[in-house]
């Protein structure tokens, strides 16, 4: 994207004015996406970004200038407007030589979404909004979206780093509405993974239909969600949104380090059930967040947060690592090269126990099952979280029995960790996610196999 | 920061619809095409423990393309103003639209004749405040926060935000708009710590002078959220009327208002959408969306299609009174675009409301805590985006406040949801506050009792 002397005149002129670090990311974004609504092919979207962050880091201050001109003279002017809002007042810092980060990519790319014909992708769509539909007169409404992306990142700082990646990824969800004598109800489902096109050689869009058209259908029959606080059995996959807000955020070395988390101080200790081994993971190959480097060039890794209910460490990213003296552990994550980079979280998931799925059901007299999870939220200083159910069921006597209306379900971050106490043998990986914080958002991934929370999670539902 | 544009000034748009016409000019006979450039400049102080921990100082720029021909929709954007790029995405946009299906109501929208309401919102004295003075405030608020209470304990961030900006919309269909922006904000999120026990706030002002934010308020209404939650306990689960300030209660409105977007009832996706004319909600509740106030900050000339804002009753005294449109759904449903449609650079237009208006009540925010025997007075709301859903109706939230017990506010309460349905909150209503205020994200609300919500705790 860049040559390596321009790299060095930037970074030169991005420590002009004395600077601790300082960094280029340049990146160079492509996407595209199709709509199907209310039966029809209704919009093809075409996207195009390009440009460049600058950062100067002079003591605990950070100047930071971006732009959409590539140029020589357009990252000069950037970096210069950096290294004046770092304010720093030194002289010009010597550059050392730059090394090539030797990253593996996680995974291989045979199908590049930008060479396959758009009548392709638009005949996905189609397909899905028939199957869809077939599966019952009761599905009034199909929405389907299609869309790829394709990401090339270059990083170089002063520290001698030189970085690339190239991150394509591809997406395909629907949503269904199903129309009974009790209003609407509405059922979704989505695939995402950081692979091309031949994403669709693994997984049928039909499949996808059905499953969002069931959920739809099913919810017709649904009772309203009880209230209180109840046993609850997740199932595998998409549950692991509740790790993401439960713990996950709360253990980022940004809210750690400024007092903003329950789980601060706590290195050592037992934060959760023995049977939590909790992982975050940007290698996992495949997954929708997955990166060779992470957006400040460092490795993507594989880091264990919490092993056996102990907290073992915090996620990193260069500039709180930086302070504490130790590495980054390759969550420094940005959205665009409009942003600042920050702790972010990679591929999220709790490993799988010994358990069946069978076992944990059948141990529950009563409870709430949740097959498929919404989003979350949560606050970190209090450990305060909150996470939508969109697929629900009742467990009476062991057994899976009615179908529940939607809601959230609220809880407290560590003492919902120390009750979970089942944990099963059939661990999958749920839906792409995205991860908001601070008006960011990044691609993130989570996994889970079935597990029971016995205690302290309240189900916001309106019946008694 | 591009090559091509400089930075944004007031009243120096000519460039960038000289660019536009530019690319307008491609356009064969048979094309109805539709460009929209813009640019902005933005600022962002953060400082931590009396220094600055970041400053962002950033320019940047974006064109979206929308081209209809023979009833197909193609669109494309792209971060950018240079001349080849807008060509290459006019290409992008061309070439979507051969893959969509052809819709007989894609069009764009037709000058319509309604007269756009001057608003002010460009400021110069936004744009000439200097980076020292951004960066003083910040730390001005910083330490007023951390010494108006002892149990302050840290503040996780403070900052001072501002930005200016301007946007053209031109069409072959005889658009040609510019609308014009600046404004400025300041923010705190501190920290509130006893024992063991951590509780978090945030206070806020926006406006567009600088000199003239007010840190009192900010400092006063962050101090007071994270430390009135101390000590808050787990509820019992019961059913009770609710009291929503009018921040959460404009939030509220806003989920409303989405279900009222007429393009939301033409895809069948509204539980109001057979509604029109009958009583949706408490027949104390009137709900307006009028961008053209200009006493509130949210004011603005034109919609994202370049017709002029207007004001759109949607509720009065309980009875639906009608949708919003852009132009597409206005066409489809035999009305006319309602001046509504909602976008960004990198989108197509959607349906949405601008600036919604409640009609107040008459008694004051104390008097309506003194009217509930037993109650929540809401504090914050949660996971609104994962509990609540806008075409079944189904509405439960996460949240923390303070009970009202016989009149007064009592102790505070935390990890409690609050669930009903959307239509039943609605008809709920028993009290609307006449404590109107404009928000300083530029809504008009007042308060709202709310009587029979499931509450769920321990």
């Amino acid at each position: 994207m860049l040559e390596e002397s321009t790299i060095q005149r930037v970074l030169a002129a991005a420590a002009s004015r004395g600077a601790d670090f300082a960094e280029i990311f340049a990146e160079e974004k492509r996407s595209s996406s199709a709509l199907l609504d209310d039966g029809r092919i209704e919009e093809l979207t075409s996207g195009r970004d390009r440009g460049a962050g600058i950062r100067v880091v002079v003591g605990e201050s950070t100047g930071f200038a971006h732009t959409s001109d590539l140029s020589e003279a357009g990252l000069i002017a950037a970096a210069e407007t950096a290294a004046s809002a770092a304010r720093g007042s030194g002289t010009g810092t010597t550059i050392v030589d730059l090394d090539r980060v030797n990253a593996q990519r996680p995974n291989l790319v045979r199908i590049m979404p930008g060479d396959v014909p758009k009548a392709k992708k638009v005949e996905l769509l189609l397909m899905a909004n028939e199957m869809a539909r077939a599966e019952g007169a009761a599905i009034t409404q199909v929405s389907a979206r299609y869309a790829d992306s394709h990401r090339r990142i270059l990083v170089a700082n002063t520290d001698g780093t030189l970085g690339t990646d190239e991150q394509v990824k591809t997406l395909f969800s629907i949503s269904a509405v199903a129309s009974g004598d009790t209003g609407m109800q509405t059922g979704r489902e989505s695939i995402g993974r950081t692979v091309g096109f031949e994403l669709f050689d693994t997984y049928e869009v039909g499949d996808l239909a059905r499953t969002a058209a069931q959920r739809a259908i099913t919810k017709l029959a649904a009772r309203p969600a009880p209230s209180g606080e109840m046993t609850v059995v997740i199932g595998p996959g998409g549950g692991g949104v509740m790790f993401h807000e439960a713990c996950g955020h709360g253990l980022e070395a940004d809210l750690v380090g400024k007092g903003a988390s329950v789980f601060a101080g706590r290195l050592g200790e037992q934060v959760a059930s023995s049977l939590v081994t909790l992982v975050d993971d940007g290698t996992m190959g495949g997954e929708w967040g997955c990166f060779a480097i992470d957006d400040e060039g460092r490795p993507a890794q594989r880091n264990v947060l919490i092993q056996d209910g102990i907290l073992v460490d915090y996620m990193w990213d260069g500039l709180r690592a930086r302070a504490e003296g130790r590495a980054s552990s390759g969550n420094g994550r940005r959205q665009s090269y409009q942003h600042l980079p920050m702790v972010r979280m990679t591929n999220t998931y709790l490993l799988g126990g010994t358990s069946t799925p069978d076992q944990i059901l059948s141990d529950t007299e009563s409870g709430v099952y949740i097959s498929h999870l919404g989003g979350g939220q949560v606050n970190t200083a209090t450990g305060d979280f909150v996470f939508g159910m969109t697929e629900a069921y009742l467990i009476e006597g062991g057994r899976i029995t009615e179908p529940l209306r939607e809601g959230n379900l609220i809880g407290n971050g560590p003492g919902v960790l120390t009750s979970i106490d089942a944990v099963g043998n059939d661990f999958a990986m749920g839906g792409p996610g995205t991860c908001g914080k601070d008006g960011q958002g990044v691609p993130v991934g989570d996994g889970v196999p079935t597990l029971r929370v016995a205690s302290g999670l309240t189900i916001g539902g309106t019946a008694a | 920061m591009t090559a091509t544009v400089s930075t944004p000034q007031s009243g120096h748009s000519e460039d960038l619809l000289a660019l536009a016409a530019s690319v307008l000019e491609q356009a064969t006979g048979a094309e109805q095409v539709e460009v929209l450039l813009s640019r902005a400049s933005s600022t962002t102080v953060k400082v931590y423990e009396g220094e600055v921990e970041s400053l962002t100082s950033a320019d940047s720029s974006g064109a979206g393309i929308r081209i209809i021909r023979d009833g197909r929709l193609g669109f494309a954007h792209c971060g950018s103003l240079d001349p080849t790029v807008l060509l290459e995405t006019l290409r992008e946009a061309r070439d979507n639209l051969e893959f969509a299906e052809p819709d007989e109501w894609n069009g764009l929208a037709q000058p319509d004749g309604v007269a756009v309401v001057a608003q002010n919102g460009w400021s110069d004295s936004v744009v000439a405040f200097p980076v020292d003075r951004k960066i003083a405030l910040a730390l001005e608020l910083e330490q007023r926060v951390l010494a108006a209470d002892s149990r302050i304990t840290g503040i996780r961030s403070t900052a001072y935000g501002d930005a200016w900006g301007e946007s053209v919309i031109l069409s072959t269909a005889g658009i040609e708009a510019v609308d014009r922006g600046a404004s400025c904000s300041i923010s705190t999120q501190p920290l509130a710590r006893v024992g063991e026990e951590t509780q978090t706030g945030f206070g806020y002002d926006s406006g567009r002078v600088p000199e003239s934010l007010d840190l009192d308020h900010a400092t006063a209404e962050a101090v007071d959220r994270a430390t009135r939650l101390l000590g808050a306990v787990k509820p019992p689960s019961a059913r009770m009327t609710i009291l929503l300030e009018p921040r959460l209660a404009i939030s509220l409105m806003g989920i409303v208002s989405g279900m009222l977007s007429g393009e939301s009832v033409l895809k069948g996706r509204s539980p109001f959408g057979e509604r029109l004319g009958e009583q949706i909600a408490s027949s104390l509740l009137s709900l307006i969306d009028d961008p053209t106030r200009s006493e509130s900050i949210g004011a603005e000339e034109v919609d994202g299609e370049g017709l002029a804002c207007r004001s759109n009753l949607l509720i009065s005294d309980g009875v639906l009174q009608g949708f919003l449109q852009d132009s597409y759904s206005g066409r489809r449903s035999g009305s006319a675009s309602t001046g509504s449609a909602v976008r960004g650079t990198r989108s197509l237009p959607g349906v949405g409301a601008q600036l919604l208006v409640m009609q107040p009540g008459t008694r004051s925010f104390e008097e309506l805590v003194s009217s509930i025997d037993l109650g929540l007075y809401v504090n914050s709301l949660s996971g609104m985006h994962s509990g609540v859903n806008t075409i079944s109706g189904d509405f439960s939230v996460g949240a923390d406040g303070l009970m009202i017990r016989n009149g007064s506010l009592a102790e505070p309460v935390r990890e409690l949801t609050l669930a009903s349905t959307l239509q039943r909150l609605l008809l709920d209503i028993s009290e609307v506050g006449g404590d109107f205020e404009w928000l300083r994200g530029g809504d008009g609300a007042c308060s709202l009792v709310i009587q029979d919500v499931s509450l769920s705790g321990a």
